[in-house]
Order: structure tokens, then C-alpha cells, then sequence
């Protein structure tokens, strides 16, 4: 007979970073190649073993003028006059080779980021191949935006994206504002630049023209040039709130466009005729995928009393089973905390959270001794007077309160400045069409969560922020309207 | 016959939290991306050889194909004495004794079909004789179907009365019993809120083990349908305390799908389950692809048909 | 005999009723030729506070009628502005506008409440999209309106006026409004018209006095959504409330760059300004 073990061990299954390619260190994409900068440079680490993986260049306010120039002039010599079918073919090379190159892209993101490689390869990657082939087909059809028989682009985009989904953000930025006829330049964020670089290549690889994308990177002071560039028309941020507001300000009195994704404190409310076991999914993907550095995250579960104890009990007991470690291995859950910076703030703000007597409890898992690392943490007995109930943790922590009834979870749910997702688990579908209609949330989640798709408009309410990604809606974002 | 509890048992079961279709498959979908390897994977697939019910249930069964049977569940590799063996032979009320008299005190367990499977289209008196035979003739395993059309057509009191009613014709002289299979046919069921209903129901009646499918009838297990049986066995050991069985049954035929259904067990209900006593695999062919992958890890080198047995 | 006639004494228009300004003040609404016209209620800081609490104590319920209700309740104000176009026309006429032009800008005026009460059982349909995503779920996006809105009226006395706060309130907003300083006369007659349509107390809230002193309080109140500077000509003002705005991320509509041509049939531009695009997502399944 078979020899008796107690427990299943998974073996370790390492995705191979031979696959990838790291430079020492990189230039900046200005204008179709990679060009030094005027400043200095900095070092871009694996946050799962603080292994420095390369330098990266630090771009000046002289080196955003250079970029925004380039992008000016591909856009006024080359894009901006090039038929949308032709814009569209570009686009549609560049979701091609997405997809053939999604799994170095996947392991690159994963090494740099410290998100499971589970996550980057099944869905962050097939999201930028499908953005990239969704957009492609609106270049030619623009006069069937609902902005009237022929809308114009708005010129050069300023785009700036965070370290969460870092290639996705670019997907996501990049693909709607060369489908409407912009050019670009962005700035990834600083401690995950390395996608955003290799994709230039694959910008070489699809001969986009010189200048139509322009990859800059950098940390805050690069990302402020750019967007106070005067000669920027359009700027797309995601990130904090606080640096949104900086950028409203920064922009008041302009003619440019902005889109703003920020922050979110989402409430992921349960009723007691969930489909509990989807439900408990639900939570641990609304709080824990990419370690909860999700900006629509469900970081406050909203349990009505009189399921409480049962759906704690079938959290805890699902919690348990998740595995944190390495990001390439295939079987890992939970990866790594993108940076020291952002753990610091996860243990503030998870003491704060002590401090205040909420009860706290973490899955049993072994943390690793280099690298940054957050066991996935609840936090019951929270109420609206907590802080850890009204502040973005951006970390795989779970603020847990309760409600008794409809009224009071939408109460609850909507007191918050921010406004960016929802959860609702009911199987009662006239209650599913009520909670909807009264969540003030840009994406509502009923009886799933944390789902994406290029067509789906993605954005907030309120302090998360304003514009829409995906779809038509964020087509529009980069085109003029017909009153303009 | 035990009494019924008519309004327990509808409340019971309408009190069943609902099962979001995309969701579950999601889950089970998700659980299957787990990569196992190495070590793992050996382990993984002795287990799952001894886990396997080794079936016949044909129309041609003849003594002869249940005694070669019986023999590849002893032996599945002849070449290798640290090969496992299956956990039972699985064959019609019929072939019971033939079986048995194969596996001698091997320690295999023999399992038969009974209550008129596959369709259970028969009177309670045929079905309970069809049990009491296979029984009398040494099942150590009774695989009963359910009536499909009573629980369909709402008539859960006499599915479960019938369930009740084989678990008595189970009993021996001797006051033990054979152990309790019941096999939904999931793929009749149609929607995951009925397999779920099925399980507890069941459960509920004393079912020792639920299955999926009896094999006859497509789609026969799956990985979503496993995963709604294996949190009702969870949920009922919460409550109750006791603990009963799964068996996918049906369409299983490569050791990559048998690793992911034990990588579900594992993470569903855990370690409590992963043993050939709570959760088998009624299976024919899956057997030789895990025969033919333990050989891979054990030689570096991918093996052939010929290196296994065909019976 | 000459009859003496009675003069209206012009107030702020707050949650359905008619205050003068809780700071007592007043001022001077005067003619082309400088002539004095009538005193104003000069409306102060917190005089915007309670119309902002007003407005936002009516979100609720106007934002939840139906839209063929609330169609009907801006067609109605359309009905009862038609009644007093002579009133308008004189208002207007003594504002200093040339007389030729003051009869087409109050038929405009009447007629693009009428094009608005259109709009809003359909600006769903138009804005809103059903979404083939790849995968088993059911998703739809819908426009939905951003909250309380505050509006600086243009110059443009009574069609400036009623351009920026119907499609405001066609999509279900509240709105906090500040007349035009300089020819704010029609403004309270609109007022008088809210309250005497079926416009429900606190949807629409008008006030007079400075923009440059109240406006920059609602556009920094916290409790605002969203403010259209349709009427601000002074580009420091301008940039000085959106910085404001940008406190709690309100949507900001900023004045057109040149001069407006009200006359000119609207695009969406207005309706689509305060609304938020609201996506759900459900599974199909069994």
C-alpha cells in the first residue's frame, strides 16, 4: 500500500526566469529608442528577495520636455495623420506579440512587482493582449463612439501609472489613447519599471512610428513634470487620491483632459442568502488577489449578524489555505509586498488597527526571511469609527463589520469619500437590482468580484476619481467631445 | 422503514445557501491551475491508484473479464511489488461473488452496483432485492442509484425513503453492514443546487459515501461537481459530526485530472479525506495512465501501452 | 390717478422657500442705463451652506423618481415659464438686452427646458452601454447622477440660465445655483417658477449675490459633487475653484474658452458632465 503521509506537500514548481532577459541597467524610450538621461538613476529591486534586478534611469524635467516633444511631433507628423485602419493594424501587432510574449512579460512582472506568478500569467497578462485587441478595433471606428461623425484626438497624453498592475496599467493607458489617434508618454511607477521598458521593445518589434509611444521612468517629481508639461493635453493618472488631487490642482485653469483612477475602500457586502461558498471566494479574491494591492479591493466586509459566525469560520478555514512565497512559483497565493515603504504602512496602519481594539487574525503561513511579506489579515469587531474601516490599507488586510439590515449595509457601504467598487452576495435578485442602483460605486460586483474585461467601463465615484477605462466610456476619455 | 420527517428534511434542504454556477467553476477551474510536481506528484499518484474502484459494468462482463479485473486492482503493476493496489473491484450484483472469490483476503474491497442501476427504474422491492443479492453474494460495497425522476419532480421523501430502505437491505446477519454508496447522476441533476441538495439529502438518510455518476450517462463527474459534493460532506461533518465519503465516478482517465480532484480534496476538506477509506475514483482507464506516469517518475523516460496490462 | 404699483422684494430661492439672506445684506440690481431696478438679497456664505444641505436632502428623492417623472415635472416648468414670457421678456428687456434679441432668447429659453424634459428618460439609453464581455457575466453600464452640483450661471440672463441647470437636473442632480450678478431679475421669476412647477423643494436652489465671494465656498465644500463654472469669465477666479474642487475630487465643468453661443442647439456635453457611469457585473448561470 501506498506509504501513508499526513499532508499533501506541494512540491516547489518555480516558473523559470530563463525565459527573461534583464538588463543592467536601462535608458529611457524617447522617441523609438532608448536614449540616457540628463539625471541620475535608480535601482529597481525583487520586493521577494530584495535582489536588485537592474538601474533604471531617472528621467529629468529637461527629459520629459524631450519626450513630450517627440510624442508632439509623431503625433503632428505621423499619427495624427494616419487612417484609424492603419492605427488599428499597429494595435492589433501589438496585441500579438503580447500574447506571444505573455509569459516572459508574466515572469518579469512577477520579479519585479512580487505578485504570484499564478496572477500575472492568468490574468494580468491575458487582460493586455484582450486591451490591446479590443482597442485596436475602435481606430476605424471612431464616428461610432456617440461622440458625433468624426471626434478628434486630443493630442500628446501624459500618462502615469502605479506599481499594482504595473504592464496592465500601461495596457490599459496606452492602447484607448493610440486607438483615438494620441501619442504617449509614460512614466511607470518607479519600484516597477521593467515592463513598462520591454515593452518598448515590443514597440520596436510592432515598428510603431518613432515617438507615438514614449516609455519614461522615474519617481514623483518625473511623474509631476510630465503632467505639468504645457504641452501635454491629456492626463490619465492611476494611484493614490492624494496625488490625484495634487494633479486637479496641478491642471486647474488648462484646457487638458483628465482621467483619474484612484483610491477605494470598497464594501463587499453579504447577506444571509449568499451563495456562501462563492461568497467566501469572493472575499478572500476581493482582499487578497495581488496582496490586496488593488485599488477596487473589497478591504471592508460588510456580513449581515446572523450569518457572521458561520461566513468568520469559512473564512478562516479558507484563509489557512492560501500559500505565500515565492511569486514564480505556480502554486503560490499570495506573493510579496511590492515595497519596504508600502509595508511599512500595511503594519501602521494594521496597528492602528489594534490600537483601536479591533481583533486581529492571520492566516498561519510562513513568512520568508528576505523580502517584504504580509500575512493575509482580518480584522473583526471593526466598525465605521475605525480607521482601518475608513482608510485604504492597500495590503491583504480585511476590516470586517456587520449589518442588520438592506438600509443599514448601504448606509455603511456608501459612507466613505471614496466610491470605486462594491460587492453584493444575495441570491435574491430584485435585492441584487436594489443594492446596485444604490451603491455609489462605479463597478458593482454582484455575487462575483474583482472582474475585469477591456469592455467594461472601470472608475469611481467621489474621491476614486473620475473618467472610465475601458469601452466606449474609455474611448471617450481620449477623444473630443461634440461639443468641443 | 424509518419514518420521514417530511418538513425537516424540504426545510433542510431549501435552507441550503444557493451555488452561483460561474463562481464554483471558477473555484474548481482555479484549483486545477495548482502544479504538482516531483515528489508530489509520486505521492499524489500512489494515492490516487489506491483510491481507484476499479469498474466493469457492461452488458459483456463474463466471469473471466471480472477475474482479470480483480487481479490488475491486486497487482496493477506486476513489475513492481511497491506499486499500490486499487481500493476495490466494481461490478453488477452478478459478478459479486466472482470477484470476491478473486480477491481472496487481499484486502480489496469488492463493490457492487445495485438498486436497478444504471437507471433505477424498478420497483423499491426489486431494487431491495437486487441489494439483498449483492449483499448475500459479499459485496462489501453497495452503489445505489437514486430516483432521478422522484427527486426531480419534487418527491424527495421518496428518494429518501429508498435510500433508507437499501441501507437496511445493506445490514448483514451478522449486524454489520455494507458500506453505502449513493450516485446522484449528476449529470440528470442538471444544476449544483440539486447535486447539493442530493448530498445532504443523502447524507441525511445514512448515506456512507455520495457519487457522482454511475458512468452511463454524460457529463459524468466533473471537477465543480466534486467541489459542491465535497463541501457538503465538509458542512455535514460540521454539523453533525459525521463524516461520509465522495467518489467522482465517470470520465476521469488521466492522472492529471486525478491529481487535480486530490489537490481539491486537499484543499476543500483536507487531510481528513485524502484516503482511499473517504474518497475513491470509480474508474477503468485511468488506472494505466497513473500506472504509466508512476513508471515515468520512476524511469526519467515516458512509458507505452505495453508496459501496462490491458485486461 | 397713477395706481401705485407693488414692488417685489427679490429673495434667495432655498429648499422651496423664499429667505432673504440670513447675513441681511442686499444689493443693487440696476438697469443698461444704471438705474436702479431693485434690491437683491446678497447671499452669503451660509446661505450657499443651507442651499447645499437642501440640495442634498432632495438628492435622494429626485434622483430615484422616474425619469418620465421627473421629464414631466422639467416639461411642466416649461408650462408655467410660457405663462410668464411676458414677465421674462420685460425683465429682460430692462436688464438692457437689445430689444430684438429678447423675445428669440426667451422662446429659446422655454424651448430648451422643453429639449432637456426630453432627455431624461433617454439619457440612459444613450450613455449607457450594454458590455460583451469574454466570460459568463451579465454586464451593463449606466449613467447615474454625480450628487449636488453647484452652478455659476452665465451672464446670458435666463437662457445662459436654464442651459446649465436642466440637464443638470434631467439626469436627476441638485443643484446650488448662482445667478448671474448683473441681470439676476429673471433669475428669481425662475425661481418663482420652480416653486410654482412640481419641481420638489431643494432640487434646484437659486442664489444671488457675488460668485466671487460664494462661489469659491461651494467649491470647496466637501459635500458638493460636482460645479460648472459655465458663468466664470475671470480666469484666476476660475483656476482659484477648481484648485478648490479638486479637495474632494468634484467633477468640474469648465466655462467655454471663447464666448458662448446659447442659441446654438446643445450637444450631450452638459447632460454628460454630472453623470457617473456605474458598471455591474453579474454571473450567468444556473
Amino acid at each position: 500500500m501506498t506509504t501513508k503521509r499526513k499532508t499533501f506537500e506541494y512540491a516547489p514548481a518555480p516558473e523559470s526566469r530563463a525565459i527573461v532577459d534583464i538588463k543592467s541597467s536601462y535608458g529611457l524610450f524617447i522617441n523609438g529608442e532608448f536614449v540616457d538621461g540628463k539625471g541620475g538613476s535608480f535601482k529597481t529591486i525583487s520586493p521577494a528577495t530584495e535582489e536588485v534586478l537592474a538601474e533604471v534611469t531617472e528621467a529629468t524635467a529637461a527629459d520629459v520636455d524631450t519626450a513630450v516633444r517627440a510624442a508632439r511631433k509623431a503625433y503632428e507628423t505621423v499619427w495624427s495623420k494616419l487612417p484609424g485602419s492603419e492605427r488599428a493594424k499597429y494595435l492589433y501587432r501589438i496585441a500579438r506579440i503580447m500574447a506571444e510574449r505573455s509569459r516572459e512579460f508574466a515572469v518579469l512582472e512577477s520579479l519585479d512587482n512580487g505578485k504570484p506568478i499564478k496572477e500575472s500569467r492568468d490574468v494580468d497578462l491575458p487582460l493586455v493582449a484582450q486591451w490591446f485587441f479590443y482597442y485596436a478595433g475602435w481606430a476605424d471606428k471612431l464616428g461610432h463612439a456617440g461622440l458625433g461623425p468624426d471626434p478628434k484626438a486630443l493630442g500628446v497624453a501624459g500618462q502615469v501609472i502605479p506599481w499594482n498592475f504595473p504592464i496592465m496599467m500601461l495596457a490599459w493607458k496606452i492602447a484607448p489613447a493610440l486607438a483615438a489617434g494620441n501619442t504617449v508618454v509614460l512614466k511607470p511607477a518607479e519600484t516597477t519599471p521593467l515592463t513598462a521598458l520591454l515593452f518598448a521593445e515590443v514597440c520596436q518589434q510592432a515598428e510603431l512610428p518613432p515617438g507615438v509611444v514614449n516609455i519614461i521612468t522615474g519617481a514623483g517629481p518625473t511623474g509631476q513634470a510630465l503632467v505639468e508639461h504645457p504641452d501635454v493635453d491629456k492626463v490619465a493618472f492611476t494611484g493614490s487620491t492624494a496625488v490625484g488631487k495634487a494633479i486637479a490642482r496641478s491642471v486647474a485653469g488648462t484646457s487638458k483632459k483628465v482621467t483619474l483612477e484612484l483610491g477605494g475602500k470598497a464594501a463587499n457586502i453579504v447577506f444571509d442568502d449568499a451563495p456562501l461558498d462563492q461568497a467566501i471566494e469572493g472575499i478572500v479574491g476581493g482582499i487578497f488577489f495581488n496582496q490586496g494591492h488593488v485599488c477596487c479591493a473589497g478591504s471592508r466586509l460588510l456580513v449581515q449578524e446572523n450569518v457572521y459566525d458561520d461566513v468568520i469560520e469559512r473564512l478562516k478555514r479558507r484563509m489557512a489555505t492560501l500559500r505565500l512565497g515565492d511569486p514564480l512559483d505556480k502554486n503560490t497565493d499570495i506573493g510579496a509586498i511590492n515595497s519596504a515603504e508600502q509595508l511599512a504602512r500595511i503594519k501602521e496602519l494594521s496597528a492602528v488597527g489594534d490600537a483601536e481594539g479591533a481583533e486581529r487574525w492571520s492566516a498561519p503561513c510562513e513568512i520568508p526571511d528576505h523580502g517584504f511579506w504580509f500575512a493575509p489579515t482580518i480584522f473583526t469587531g471593526v466598525t465605521q469609527a475605525h480607521r482601518i474601516a475608513r482608510e485604504e490599507i492597500f495590503g491583504p488586510v480585511l476590516s470586517v463589520l456587520t449589518f442588520r439590515t438592506p438600509a443599514e449595509a448601504i448606509e455603511k457601504a456608501n459612507n466613505t469619500p471614496y466610491g470605486l467598487s462594491a460587492g453584493v452576495w444575495t441570491e435574491k435578485g430584485s435585492r441584487i437590482l436594489s443594492m446596485a442602483s444604490q451603491l455609489r460605486a462605479g463597478v458593482v460586483w454582484a455575487n462575483t468580484f474583482n472582474k475585469f474585461d477591456p469592455a467594461s467601463p472601470f472608475g469611481g465615484y467621489k474621491e476614486s476619481g473620475y473618467g472610465r477605462e475601458g469601452g466606449r466610456h474609455g474611448l471617450a476619455a481620449y477623444l473630443q467631445g461634440a461639443s468641443a | 422503514m424509518a419514518p420521514t420527517a417530511t418538513a425537516s428534511l424540504r426545510k433542510t434542504l431549501d435552507g441550503l445557501p444557493g451555488v452561483d454556477q460561474v463562481g464554483l467553476e471558477a473555484r474548481a477551474a482555479g484549483l486545477g491551475t495548482r502544479s504538482i510536481k516531483t515528489t508530489s506528484k509520486q505521492w499524489a499518484i500512489d494515492l490516487a491508484i489506491s483510491m481507484v474502484d476499479l469498474t466493469t459494468l457492461e452488458g459483456s462482463d463474463t466471469p473471466g473479464k471480472v477475474r482479470a479485473l480483480a487481479n490488475k486492482a491486486m497487482r496493477p503493476d506486476p513489475t513492481d511489488p511497491t506499486c499500490p493496489s486499487a481500493a476495490a473491484v466494481c461490478v453488477y450484483p452478478d459478478m459479486v461473488a466472482i470477484a470476491k472469490d478473486t480477491l481472496g483476503d487481499s484486502g480489496l474491497n469488492v463493490a457492487s452496483v445495485a438498486t436497478a442501476f444504471p437507471s433505477g427504474r424498478a420497483s423499491l422491492a426489486v431494487k431491495l432485492a437486487d441489494t439483498r443479492d449483492a449483499v448475500a453474494a459479499g459485496a462489501d460495497e453497495i452503489d445505489m442509484v437514486i430516483d432521478r425522476g422522484a427527486f426531480l419532480s419534487g418527491n424527495i421523501d421518496l428518494v429518501f425513503d429508498e435510500i433508507v430502505a437499501t441501507k437496511e437491505a445493506c445490514a448483514r446477519p451478522d449486524g454489520s453492514h455494507a458500506h453505502l454508496k449513493v450516485i446522484f447522476e449528476t449529470g440528470e441533476l442538471q444544476t449544483y443546487d440539486n447535486v447539493r441538495k442530493a448530498s445532504w439529502l443523502a447524507m441525511m438518510a445514512g448515506a456512507d459515501f455520495i457519487k457522482t455518476s454511475t458512468g452511463k450517462v454524460q457529463p459524468a463527474a466533473t471537477l465543480p461537481v466534486t467541489l459542491v459534493m465535497l463541501e457538503a460532506v465538509r458542512d455535514f461533518r460540521d454539523e453533525t459530526g459525521r463524516q461520509v465519503g465522495v467518489k467522482p465516478a465517470g470520465g476521469i482517465r488521466t492522472s492529471k485530472d486525478a491529481i487535480k480532484y486530490l489537490v481539491m480534496v486537499n484543499e476543500i476538506v483536507g487531510d481528513d479525506w485524502l484516503d482511499p477509506d473517504w474518497f475513491r475514483f470509480g474508474a477503468s482507464t485511468l488506472l494505466n495512465d497513473l500506472l504509466m506516469q508512476r513508471q515515468k517518475m520512476l524511469t526519467g523516460h515516458y512509458s507505452g501501452p505495453d508496459y501496462v496490462t490491458l485486461d | 390717478m397713477t395706481r401705485i404699483d407693488v414692488r417685489k422684494t427679490h429673495k434667495l430661492y432655498i429648499n422651496g422657500a423664499f429667505p432673504r439672506s440670513e447675513s441681511g445684506r442686499t444689493y443693487e440690481a440696476l438697469d443698461a442705463k444704471g438705474d436702479f431696478i431693485a434690491n437683491m438679497a446678497k447671499a452669503s456664505r451660509k446661505d450657499a451652506r443651507d442651499a447645499v444641505l437642501a440640495a442634498r436632502k432632495a438628492f435622494g428623492g429626485w434622483s430615484t423618481r422616474t425619469p418620465y417623472n421627473r421629464g414631466q415635472v422639467i416639461y411642466r416648468i416649461a408650462e408655467v415659464m410660457e405663462g410668464r414670457r411676458d414677465q421674462f421678456i420685460a425683465e429682460i428687456l430692462a436688464g438692457g438686452t437689445p430689444p430684438k434679441r429678447v423675445a428669440p432668447c426667451v422662446d429659446a429659453s422655454i424651448d430648451r427646458v422643453v429639449w432637456y424634459a426630453g432627455w431624461a428618460d433617454k439619457y440612459v439609453q444613450v450613455l449607457g452601454n450594454a458590455n460583451a464581455v469574454s466570460g459568463p457575466f451579465f454586464n451593463l453600464s449606466t449613467p447615474e447622477p454625480t450628487g449636488v452640483v453647484a452652478i455659476i450661471a452665465p451672464e446670458a440672463p435666463l437662457l445662459g440660465l436654464v442651459s446649465v441647470i436642466a440637464p443638470a437636473i434631467a439626469t436627476g442632480n441638485t443643484v446650488v445655483v448662482i445667478a448671474t450678478e448683473n441681470h439676476p431679475v429673471p433669475a428669481v421669476t425662475l425661481a418663482e417658477i420652480m416653486a410654482t412647477s412640481d419641481v420638489p423643494a431643494g432640487v434646484v436652489n437659486i442664489l444671488t449675490g457675488s460668485a466671487a465671494e460664494i462661489a469659491p465656498w461651494l467649491a470647496s465644500h466637501m459635500d458638493v459633487n460636482g460645479i460648472d463654472l459655465a458663468g466664470v469669465t475671470d480666469p484666476a477666479l476660475a483656476t482659484e475653484l477648481e484648485v478648490a474642487a479638486a479637495e474632494n475630487l468634484k467633477r468640474v465643468l469648465r466655462a467655454p474658452s471663447g464666448p458662448a453661443d446659447w442659441l446654438a442647439e446643445p450637444t450631450l456635453a452638459r447632460l454628460e458632465a454630472f453623470v457617473e457611469t456605474k458598471t455591474v457585473w453579474h454571473p450567468i448561470g444556473v
